[in-house]
């Protein structure tokens, strides 16, 4: 972003990568196929880089209110300098902070999650998911993570990307209002689970399974982890694969390098 | 000697409704315990949720067998009021069938209002039957549900079952008296009609008995009922109504921000920030929920509509994985804390009625709704999902509860568990919940090109 200021140009978005999208092994590649297709449809876009830092979401949800302003604010100011003023992010975390919690302390986008976003594209026929023989037939199954469904109202924009697969998308027993959390919500992310009879993440991966899909679509790197792990625990992980939905066109779309 | 009866039942009628207004006071002054909260957005968006969600119980709808069964009692309910009308009306005023006038418009009414009451009891008598016999796991299991609850669940039910039978007897009776006597009666009785033809009685005082001890035992049963509401869960037909007129219009991702953090934060990036100074004599607040006092008057009201339903624990990841945390019971805890500090605000003292063996949820001692009814067990297994809230009937907002606690937990007492403190200390030093360094944020787009690197 920097750089581009420099030069003395704005972007038409800036792609918020977010904590998980930059360390975590799994999701970099998620952050990889999403710069991917936007450099394939030719968006101006930019990402803060170095001066990126964590939204504040997860401390916010453990009750750290402190620490979540002060990394909002730091984050508000950087935002701000650079003039934002569209922010697109593939966490659901990152976009309802962003979208939600930012305006109180000053900070105003417009912030759209990466699967709107590729909803738009598909619609406006900038992705055209060629032949979209990779996915004919395969069943495939769209996990809602809280942040985006319940939080935010958003349960149709994935599912209608998924649709542009040409797969066969099948529901699981709780979905859309009624999903069942991943587990890891309410930085749940970063401790032990309580005490229980089960954790959260194999009783959600238990009702993917049953759809008996081989592909688990998800739109959160948490949730990835979560059903990750479950699939693991469940020895399923050569049948079974988790993707985010940015993999899934950017696979569609030929553009894995 | 109507006279007599007339003043006795002016004299009852002036009794109950006092009595249910001082109960309401009591409520409200309970309600009022809480901190202030301000209500904002539209006007026209709370109607629209009122008409939806607590007269069209939109919400229900999820699981339509209870709905329909509960959406049987609920228009009886508001249908039978409008005979509860004529009934006091007649009661005062010594009439009978005070609002006959009314012609084929009664006609009807009295028709819909048999056919209702009869569902009534089917209804509840299949409630009764999913409470006692199946036992539906949420509505009979769970810490919170103490032998109180299931009693109190079961006085309602059978209440009114009672009070739609004494309607029945009342009319009959009054049917056969007219047939008898060879008087027209105004109205139209689907079901009593059938029950005169069927006795044979033309025993005039004890059919004069039982009009008069019908009539009496359902508007006694009424002004009972009205006293007993406040005491009970079924409350939430009086509650429901300003509950969802004042409930949450923003995202449900949307937490709150504390205001004074943020001026806080504001005068340490910039020496210069003002503070605001806090208007006179109101005292700088604690952050978070140790206690009611604590908490908005909008989470204290959420307490008193709570229906005990259980739909939101039935729905809680963190509950159906067997952990300790139950929505409801964080609910239920808030109104019985809140009972216990405001004095009871009822007639009854459910709080006392014996508890069901071993409370699965250990507390200790401590007599704050923080620790001495919510552990933080509880509060740390919440995922912050939302489910709870999105099942509420009532739009109750049980997670904005536990956030209060945890901020109180985490703010005031530092006693977050282990790995969330390492968390905290990751975002601050590396921008990052966890231990990377910031400046590997850009690894992963070494082998691609960016446009900004
Ligand atoms: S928000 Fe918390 S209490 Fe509510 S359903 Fe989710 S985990 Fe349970
Ligand atoms: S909080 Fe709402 S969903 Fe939960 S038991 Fe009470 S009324 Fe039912």
């Amino acid at each position: 972003m920097a750089d581009l200021m420099a030069r003395g140009e704005e972007p038409e978005i800036l792609f918020w990568v977010g904590c998980a999208g930059a360390f975590d092994d799994r999701y970099k590649n998620v952050t990889r196929a999403f710069v991917r297709i936007l450099e394939h449809v030719g968006v101006k876009y930019a990402v803060l880089g170095l001066e990126e830092s964590c939204t504040g979401d997860p401390a916010k949800r453990a009750g750290n209110e402190f620490l979540f302003q002060m990394q909002a604010m730091t984050n508000i100011e950087v935002l701000n300098g650079y003039n934002i003023k569209k922010i697109v992010t593939a966490c659901p975390h990152c976009f309802n902070t962003l979208k939600n919690e930012y305006p109180g302390l000053g900070g105003n986008y417009e912030v759209i999650h990466h699967s709107t976003f590729l909803q738009q594209l598909i619609n406006d026929g900038k992705v055209r998911v060629a032949g979209g023989e990779a996915f004919k037939g395969k069943r495939i199954t769209f996990h809602d993570s809280c942040y985006l469904g319940r939080a935010n109202g958003i349960y149709e924009a994935p599912r209608e990307v998924l649709a542009a697969l040409d797969a066969d998308l099948v529901e699981m027993k709780r979905s859309r209002a009624n999903g069942l959390c991943c587990g890891a919500g309410g930085a749940q992310m970063w401790k032990e689970p309580e005490p229980g009879k089960k954790d959260i993440n194999i009783e959600r991966t238990e009702e993917a399974l049953a759809t008996g899909a081989s592909v688990i679509a998800v739109g959160c790197p948490f949730c990835m982890t979560m059903l990750s792990d479950g699939v693991k625990n469940k020895n399923q992980e050569e049948q079974v694969k988790v993707f985010d939905i940015a993999e899934l066109i950017a696979s569609a779309e030929n553009l894995n390098a | 000697m109507p006279m007599i009866s007339n003043i006795l039942f002016l004299i009852i009628t002036v009794l109950a409704v006092g009595l249910f207004i001082w109960q309401i006071r009591k409520i409200r002054r309970n309600i009022n315990l809480g901190r202030d909260k301000e209500i904002k957005g539209s006007t026209a968006k709370r109607l629209n949720k009122l008409i939806l969600v607590a007269f069209g119980q939109q919400k229900m709808f999820k699981r339509p067998w209870p709905a329909i069964l509960h959406g049987i009692v609920y228009i009886g309910f508001v249908v039978i009021n409008i005979e509860v009308l004529e009934i006091v009306m007649d009661g005062i005023f010594g009439t009978h069938r005070a609002l006959s006038f009314l012609g084929p418009v009664y006609s009807a009414l009295m028709a819909v209002n048999e056919v209702l009451a009869f569902l009534v009891i089917i209804a509840c008598v299949l409630f009764l039957i999913r409470r006692n016999v199946t036992k539906v796991p949420r509505l009979t299991r769970g810490p919170e549900m103490r032998a109180w609850n299931q009693l109190d669940a079961n006085v309602i039910l059978i209440t009114e079952i009672v009070l739609m039978l004494a309607l029945f007897a009342f009319n009959t009776a009054d049917l056969k008296l007219a047939a008898i006597s060879g008087e027209e009666l105004a109205g139209s009785f689907p079901i009593s009609n059938l029950l005169a033809k069927s006795i044979h009685t033309t025993h005039l005082a004890g059919l004069e008995a039982v009009r008069s001890v019908g009539w009496w035992f359902h508007i006694l049963g009424i002004f009972a009922f009205l006293n007993y509401l406040p005491s009970s869960k079924h409350f939430h037909i009086i509650m429901a109504f300003p509950n969802v007129y004042y409930s949450n219009l923003e995202p449900k991702g949307k937490f709150t921000i504390n205001e004074s953090i943020t001026h806080e934060i504001k005068a340490m990036l910039d020496p210069s920030y003002q503070v605001p100074p806090l208007p006179e004599g109101v005292e700088p607040q604690k952050f978070g929920a140790k206690d009611v006092e604590d908490l908005n008057w909008k989470q204290l009201m959420d307490a008193y509509t709570c229906t005990e339903c259980g739909r939101c624990t039935d729905v809680c990841p963190a509950n159906i994985t067997g952990k300790l945390l139950s929505p409801r019971k964080i609910v239920m805890d808030t109104r019985d804390r809140m009972e216990e500090k405001g004095e009871h605000p009822a007639i009854f003292k459910p709080n006392y009625y014996k508890e069901q063996g071993e409370p699965r949820v250990k507390v200790t001692e401590e007599k704050t709704l923080l620790r001495g009814y919510v552990t933080p067990e509880e509060l740390w297994a919440c995922t912050t999902c939302n489910a709870c809230v999105e099942s509420c009937p009532v739009n109750i907002d049980q997670l904005s509860s536990i956030m209060e606690m945890r901020r109180y937990l985490v703010l005031e007492e530092s006693a977050a568990p282990a790995a969330l403190n390492a968390m905290f200390t990751n975002l601050e030093n590396n921008g990052a919940p966890w231990a990377f360094s910031p400046s590997d944020r850009l690894n992963w787009a070494d082998n691609l090109f960016v446009n900004t690197k």
